[in-house]
């Protein structure tokens, strides 16, 4: 007997079961790191802020390093994004960092249209990550991701609420990006103005409903550092690349006629903690957040857009085949049936015109049949005529006749007369 | 407005570090969400009954997958190729792993062996249409990923070569599962039968062009040089044991014979530490990514393109097609139909055009043709009219002259009778 016949058995609950030993694959993880290690990670930031805010220099102070920059100008006609990307590598773990810059945010006097190329730029990171996904043959793992991670939101220190644009911009972002708000040039602003000031913020962010990113506090080894640090936010920085004398170390900081202002001293700003939360302990979260939620939903909202759903009217789910089979069929019923009414079109048209070329030619018969009428009429009355005066003639003949034969025959009669 | 970016992919600025960053943390980072999360693993193993596949299992995961709660298909009867699945969850050191075993008791059992492959395709590929549907869902959620990474295929220790059996099922499974050759209850062959066995083996798989799972190729040097082994030893000879003997005061596991104990965790026994470090220690995660990146994407682009290209596929188009998605096919081809529509519309114009100037102009001809005969004829009238006009002139004419005439010939006439009168009256007549 062929053994053809196929009896799939699936056996769905799981066992636990205890091992005997050491089977060795309490590796997995490092087996997993070493991989992700070796293909290099990949990060994207956006700084969206005021021109002059501080953005580059922060980036500067963040990553150490001395990334390009030119002083933008104020005097831009829109909001600019400009993407630039380097490569790190710190111990043996390679970056490439992605720094988006808003060029000209804040400048215009009316800034109505200023977060437009801001969501239009984060839209197209994940149109174009989603066009590879659903490419037929797709290459993913070697795919540039240029989807933003993480946006900084810079405040400005004004150290009373925050503004209007800041308030539009941001909840345009939240849904599309992990959002986290920093107050920039906090060395403006004194400690109790800056508590008063962060109150006030974060209040007018929740009333207004924006959904800021909180640092994930579902892992045992993070939770206490992040539920801590959720509550210094935002984050009140400093930035400098300029290093200062202070005792016998040599620092990055700001010097002043009044003092030295430390980036890296906790206690002169939210500097180190910002460090700390967006780079050693949640970067990895970000990116995760990035593409499980915030590309996600944009899928999803695109694809039903296309008009994708996952199940028919009945509920019954769709498998990927029938959902493409059916549009399939859909779009070629579509173009026939664009073919069908541009034929019909042609058809009626033809038919219209038609009819009007023989409606004139019927005027045209009639007219002339008109005509031809007129000229019967016009013979006849000539013949009629022509009989008359042949009638006419004929009478005049007779008559002629008739008196010459008359004439001829009286001179005999005078004659006779005569002889008698 | 989007500046075009200054670093593409192809010049991205290097740049140095001056000082801590951080994100040296990010593998730390990445360990901890992928310990929370869990890891998942499908291993099907494939061969005739009686080769040892269940007692592998239990030796390579040091546990009793099969029991005498849970026996193992082996000591089940059945008579058609089976293919079943057993998930368990195991956990070491913290790190928790969802274990699959499938085997496919039946294999290669019957008289009339043909298509006894086919259980296992099927398998297989309804993993990977069922991973598809998951993620080409609108509504994602975790997509569990039940694909089949590793494919242990048992070959009978005859000492000779391959099977057409053997042969038959790697070069259909090739190309849609890592597939991993072990030669079955290794303790029947002497080292220097196993030697040659294993050469036999794979110059018998090169003949065919199987593709065998292949180890990546790694620049460190040390690991290089383990890999450049183990692709020596390949195929894997191993023996496996569910008992545990007493050697030389340890305990391990083994087969008891009267000349002595195969021990399976002896190197120069068998390859099982070999294959079990390998399989779980070292390259686990790398079948799972070969499985994810080759295997399934070949899957997936094949049944995605026969949904786009339904019917005839046009070679010389396919290529193109490939780099789009399917969505984008019927873009393309729906810009093409508004081409090819608006060619045909013209041409409709012109014919029509042509069509309408043609009646046009045969109704203006008639018009004229008609024009001139009315002008014929009426010519034709007036030159009767004229030559009425003419008789009647000429007759007129005459009867005047004539009724003058007589008018005259009847004064004569009355003149001369009035004469004669006259005459008669005198009596000048006698």
């Amino acid at each position: 007997m062929a053994a053809t016949d196929v009896d799939i058995f699936s056996n769905e609950e799981k066992r636990n079961l205890s091992l005997g030993g050491h089977v060795g694959f309490d590796s997995l993880p490092d087996q997993l790191v070493s991989k992700s290690v070796t293909q290099g990670f990949c990060f994207n930031i956006l700084c969206v802020g005021e021109t002059g805010i501080g953005k580059s220099t922060l980036m500067n102070t963040l990553f150490n390093t001395m990334f390009e920059n030119e002083e933008a100008s104020h005097y831009l006609n829109g909001v600019c994004m400009r993407p630039r990307t380097y490569d790190l590598q710190e111990s043996n773990v390679h970056l490439k960092l992605t720094i988006v810059d808003t060029v000209g945010f804040g400048d215009q006097i009316n800034k109505e249209e200023s977060y437009k190329p801001i969501v239009d730029y984060i839209d197209t990171q994940f149109e174009n990550y989603l066009q590879e996904e659903l490419k037929i043959k797709r290459s993913l793992f070697n795919y540039h991701d240029g989807r933003i991670h993480i946006c900084l939101y810079f405040i400005a220190p004004t150290g009373h609420s925050l503004k209007s644009l800041d308030l539009v911009t941001m909840k345009k972002l939240d849904s599309k990006v992990n959002i986290i708000p920093i107050i920039a040039k906090a060395d403006t602003i004194s400690k109790s103005e800056l508590h008063k000031f962060k109150i006030k913020i974060m209040s007018e962010l929740v009333s207004n409903g924006v959904q800021i990113y909180q640092f994930p506090t579902d892992d045992d080894a993070v939770t206490e550092i992040n539920s801590s640090m959720n509550a210094h936010l935002p984050f009140a920085v400093v930035g400098s690349i300029e290093e200062v004398k202070v005792g016998n170390k040599t620092v990055r900081a700001r010097q002043y006629p009044w003092g030295v202002v430390q980036v890296e001293n906790e206690s002169h700003c939210d500097f180190v903690k910002l460090r700390e939360m967006l780079i050693r302990v949640n970067m990895e979260d970000l990116r995760e957040q990035t593409h499980s939620r915030h590309y996600e939903l944009y899928r999803r909202c695109k694809l039903e857009e296309m008009g994708f759903k996952d199940t028919d009217p009945d509920c019954q789910p769709f498998s990927l085949q029938e959902t493409y089979e059916a549009k399939r069929k859909e779009f070629m019923g579509d173009l026939q049936r664009k073919e069908e009414e541009m034929r019909q079109m042609f058809v009626n048209k033809v038919k219209e015109t038609e009819a009007e070329l023989k409606e004139k030619e019927r005027e045209l018969h009639n007219k002339f049949e008109q005509l031809k009428q007129m000229h019967q009429e016009e013979k006849r009355k000539v013949e009629e005529k022509r009989r008359d005066l042949e009638e006419e003639m004929n009478a005049f003949n007779r008559r002629k006749v008739a008196v010459e034969t008359l004439s001829l025959a009286q001179p005999v009669k005078k004659d006779k007369d005569k002889k008698n | 407005m989007i500046e075009r970016p200054e670093s593409t992919v192809a010049s991205i600025a290097q740049r140095n570090l001056e000082g801590y960053v951080g994100f040296a943390n990010l593998p730390n980072q990445v360990y901890r969400k992928s310990v929370k999360r869990g890891f998942e693993f499908t291993l099907m193993v494939v061969g005739e009954s009686g080769l040892g596949k269940s007692t592998l299992i239990n030796s390579l995961f040091l546990t009793d997958l099969y029991s005498k709660d849970y026996p193992g298909p082996s000591l089940r009867i059945k008579k058609t190729v089976q293919v079943e699945q057993s998930k368990v969850l195991v956990k070491e050191g913290g790190v928790q792993l969802t274990l699959t075993i499938v085997d496919t008791p039946g294999f290669g059992d019957a008289v009339d062996n043909s298509n006894c492959w086919q259980p296992v395709i099927n398998y297989i590929d309804s993993k990977c249409e069922d991973f598809l549907n998951a993620e080409s869902r609108v509504n994602r959620r975790l997509m569990p990923d039940n694909r089949v990474h590793c494919c242990l295929y048992f070959i009978a220790p005859s000492g000779h070569g391959l099977k057409p059996l053997d042969i038959e099922f790697m070069k259909r499974l090739h190309d849609k599962v890592n597939v991993i050759p072990l030669i079955a209850k290794a303790d029947t062959l002497t080292p220097e039968e196993c030697q040659l066995f294993k050469k036999q083996i794979m110059k018998e798989i090169q003949e065919h062009k199987i593709k065998i799972y292949e180890f990546p190729d790694t620049e460190d040097d040390e690991d290089h040089k383990l890999i450049r082994k183990i692709k020596e030893r390949m195929p894997l000879a191993v023996v496996g044991s569910n008992v545990v003997i007493e050697v030389n005061g340890k305990k391990v596991r083994g087969r008891q014979y009267p000349w002595g104990v195969a021990e399976v965790e002896n190197g120069e026994h068998c390859d099982f530490t070999v294959l079990r470090n390998m399989l779980i220690r070292t390259h686990m995660q790398d079948l799972k990514d070969v499985t994810n990146n080759v295997h399934y994407e070949n899957y997936r682009s094949k049944k995605l393109a026969a949904v786009t290209c339904n019917g005839g596929v046009d070679l010389s188009k396919t290529k193109n097609q490939m780099t789009r998605s399917p969505l984008a096919q019927m873009e393309e081809e729906r810009r093409e139909h508004v081409m090819k529509m608006k060619k045909m519309e013209t041409e409709m114009e012109q014919v029509f055009e042509m069509k309408v100037k043609e009646k046009k102009q045969k109704l203006k001809d008639s018009e004229a043709e008609l024009e001139r005969r009315h002008e014929q004829m009426k010519k034709n009238l007036e030159a009767q009219y004229k030559e009425l006009e003419e008789k009647r002139r000429h007759y007129e004419e005459e009867k005047s002259n004539w009724e003058s005439q007589q008018r005259i010939l009847e004064q004569q006439k009355l003149d001369a009778s009035k004469t004669m009168e006259k005459n008669k009256k005198k009596g000048k007549i006698f």
